[in-house]
């Protein structure tokens, strides 16, 4: 997918003018997060579970390449393979092969956010494989060769009108805007290619170490026809995701479907485990697992080695205020939201995505929900760090980071300008104390008022309360 | 090459080479002893508790439960509900517990024995346990129940014994355990309801790729 992180700025302006995507997202506010909040009430533990999930995450990042080298021996064992990728152009050179020695026309996909990390799509089509993506959601999206706005619902900025538009265009079939018709009729249409697919691909939310299997959480299904029925099946995945065993497993999927969509369990969590056993009636005959690295192994033992702990839940993005505000595409690359304004920044480098850090409000929100918490916001100023150790900083924003810098190591000077500056605010905000338009503010004015500053400074009441020794 | 690489920059980053004999022996002695983390205590019931709980969590999710007395009921039971649906064909996986029971109560309703192919309107298995924490079924795969009819056809109806109900996930992974004690078999399938998307919309409909209906035969063998 094309980087388009550098121009954040010039896409959240776009997205915030943008009628549909803007009904969408608001929509969208009421949805997961609602969902989530009422999964939890009904789960004393979930604190407890999030303290575990944490610790068990730091657990296997102490002991990763122990955990990977134990997976690989177990998919081994079970007759399968494992291709170790360094880079992207490594995972989908592997995938090519593998495709070329089955002599593959055509590859279902299950949903694979690593698959889009890499470009994975394009890189099969250039070489005469065909995939066809089976996530209603990505597969919208294929048609309308658009790219996913979310980790784990990739077409939330359409419309039911969009989605019809799409599948009249390409189905050749009447237009209906009633979703359940348009289900139907990507179901029947997908109903041939998983039967006729040489490959299945799938990307996999857990590997276990202990018995070498990957494993799937689905709605939809299409995950899962995907492993079945081609007589090849590839799991493309990360080396973060390892886990020791089936019950250090099943903690961490108490906590995806209830922090990511709100349910009490996704319907399909299922496991694949090397290919068809020969008494097997169904089910692939080669089975393979390829392992990305892409930046991942140098953030262990760096100040982003927290992020590997994430278990692609999207919590932290459904609360963020800025991803409910400009969306996923702002984002301009694979991962949106605060999750993604970690890692992109290590993916693709911080001098094209040093906008997606700032583009934080620092409000927390996506700590205190992230289930094996991660302290995202201390990992986007982590960045900011960089991206100001690197000199990428704009010269505005240097000037006046230097310009506040000044002031407050002169505290006499910024108590003076604090306190005119308060006065001068609540001077002009008139009655109602709030300021409609502001000199060097129109970005907050432009769409909310702001609040004039009430009564004294911090300090100012801090001495009144020291000298009448309270 | 990339492996070396990856294994490389791990031990860098954690400050140290390959791991130690002993290091690599806890981690082994952690498998092996595949401890359980925090179980919600709202599955740790006695079997009557774990029932209704099963069977509250699964009509939560969609699932259509029907009870059967003794297992000689089922074949009428399928019946039934197939006639109602107006469905004339059932594939079947091919249990000894399915292949001994008269299924003449099927009338003229075509029953096959084979895996699902694409058409196929209606499907029957067995479940290996009920999980009453969330109303999740177990079904795994084996020579008598192929995988394709867990996932292929429009609707999957399902044998489940009381007795093979349990709390939690944990204790489901113990059973399977003691019934594949070497190896796990090629897939293991949690199932919780009917396949469902809301990608259309932000609007959550029944049957996306998976079975739109899933149906529970409950045998009420405690």
């Amino acid at each position: 997918m094309q980087i388009k992180s550098p121009q954040f700025k010039e896409n959240a302006r776009i997205a915030l003018k943008n009628v549909e995507l803007q009904e969408a997202l608001s929509q969208f506010k009421y949805g997961f997060p609602v969902n989530r909040a009422n999964a939890i009430k009904r789960l004393p533990e979930f604190e407890e579970l999030r303290d575990e999930a944490r610790d068990l995450k730091n657990h296997i990042i102490q002991n990763l390449d122990i955990y990977l080298e134990q997976f690989e021996s177990k998919v081994v064992e079970n007759g399968g393979h494992v291709h170790w990728c360094r880079t992207g152009d490594d995972a989908n050179q592997a995938i090519l092969d593998i495709c070329k020695q089955v002599n593959a026309k055509t590859v279902t996909k299950g949903k694979s956010m690593v698959s889009e990390e890499i470009n994975l799509n394009d890189y099969l089509e250039k070489n005469g494989v065909q995939p066809i993506e089976t996530d209603l959601g990505e597969y919208i999206l294929q048609l309308r060769d658009d790219h996913p706005s979310h980790i784990i619902a990739p077409a939330i900025h359409l419309n039911v009108d969009d989605v019809s538009e799409t599948f009249h265009e390409h189905h050749k079939r009447p237009k209906t805007g009633d979703p359940q018709a348009l289900m139907k009729e990507a179901r029947e249409v997908l109903r041939k290619q998983f039967v006729s697919a040489d490959v299945g691909i799938t990307g996999a939310n857990f590997l276990v170490a202990e018995t070498g299997s990957t494993i799937i959480v689905t709605n939809e299904g299409n995950g899962d026809l995907t492993q079945t029925l081609p007589k090849t099946h590839i799991v493309i995945t990360s080396i973060e995701k390892v886990v020791p065993t089936l019950e250090d497993m099943s903690l961490f999927l108490r906590l995806l479907a209830r922090s990511a969509t709100g349910q009490e369990f996704t319907v399909y969590n299922t496991l694949s485990t090397g290919p068809k056993r020969d008494t097997d009636q169904d089910g692939p005959e080669n089975f393979h697992v390829v392992l990305v690295d892409n930046g991942r192994s140098e953030m262990v033992g760096s100040e982003f080695q927290d992020m590997l702990r994430c278990i692609r839940c999207s919590s932290c993005m459904n609360h963020c205020p800025v991803y409910g505000a400009v969306g996923g595409h702002s984002y301009g690359w694979v991962y949106p939201g605060p999750m993604g304004s970690v890692l992109t920044p290590k993916m693709i480098g911080i001098d094209k995505a040093a906008h997606l850090p700032n583009a934080s409000t620092s409000c927390g929100k996506c700590e205190e929900v992230c289930p094996v918490r991660i302290p995202l916001p201390k990992l986007m100023r982590h960045w900011r760090e960089k991206e100001f150790e690197k000199h990428l900083t704009p010269k505005a924003v240097r000037f006046g980071i230097a310009g506040w810098a000044f002031f407050a190591k002169r505290p006499a000077i910024y108590r003076w300008l604090a306190r005119s500056s308060a006065w001068f605010m609540s001077s002009i905000a008139g009655k109602k104390g709030r300021i409609k338009k502001l000199p060097l503010a129109g970005g907050w004015t432009d769409w909310r008022d702001m609040p004039a500053p009430q009564g004294k400074t911090f300090m100012d009441q801090w001495k009144a309360k020291q000298k009448a020794g309270e | 090459m990339s492996k070396a690489e990856i294994l490389s920059n791990i031990r860098h980053g954690l400050g140290r080479g390959s791991a130690t004999a002993e290091q690599k022996k806890a981690a082994m002695k952690r498998i092996q002893a595949h401890k359980a983390t925090i179980i919600p205590k709202r599955s740790q019931l006695d079997q009557a508790g774990q029932i209704k709980l099963f069977r509250e969590m699964a009509s939560g999710a969609a699932a259509e439960l029907i009870d059967i007395h003794h297992l000689s009921q089922l074949p009428a039971a399928v019946s039934e509900w197939l006639k109602k649906h107006d469905f004339s064909t059932l594939v079947s996986a091919s249990d000894e517990c399915l292949n001994e029971l008269d299924w003449a109560a099927l009338g003229d309703i075509q029953r096959e024995q084979r895996i699902a192919q694409s058409g196929d309107v209606a499907s029957l298995t067995t479940s290996m346990a009920g999980i009453a924490e969330t109303g999740t079924l177990m079904l795994y795969s084996r020579p008598e129940s192929p995988t394709t009819l867990n996932f292929l056809p429009d609707c999957h109806l399902v044998l489940l014994k009381e007795s093979d109900i349990v709390g939690s996930y944990e204790d489901a992974w113990n059973q399977l355990r003691r019934k594949h004690p070497d190896s796990m078999p090629r897939t293991v399938n949690m199932i919780t309801g009917p396949s469902r998307s809301a990608d259309i919309g932000q609007k959550l409909q029944m049957g996306a790729h998976g079975p739109c209906v899933l149906v529970i035969f409950v045998l009420k063998d405690v």
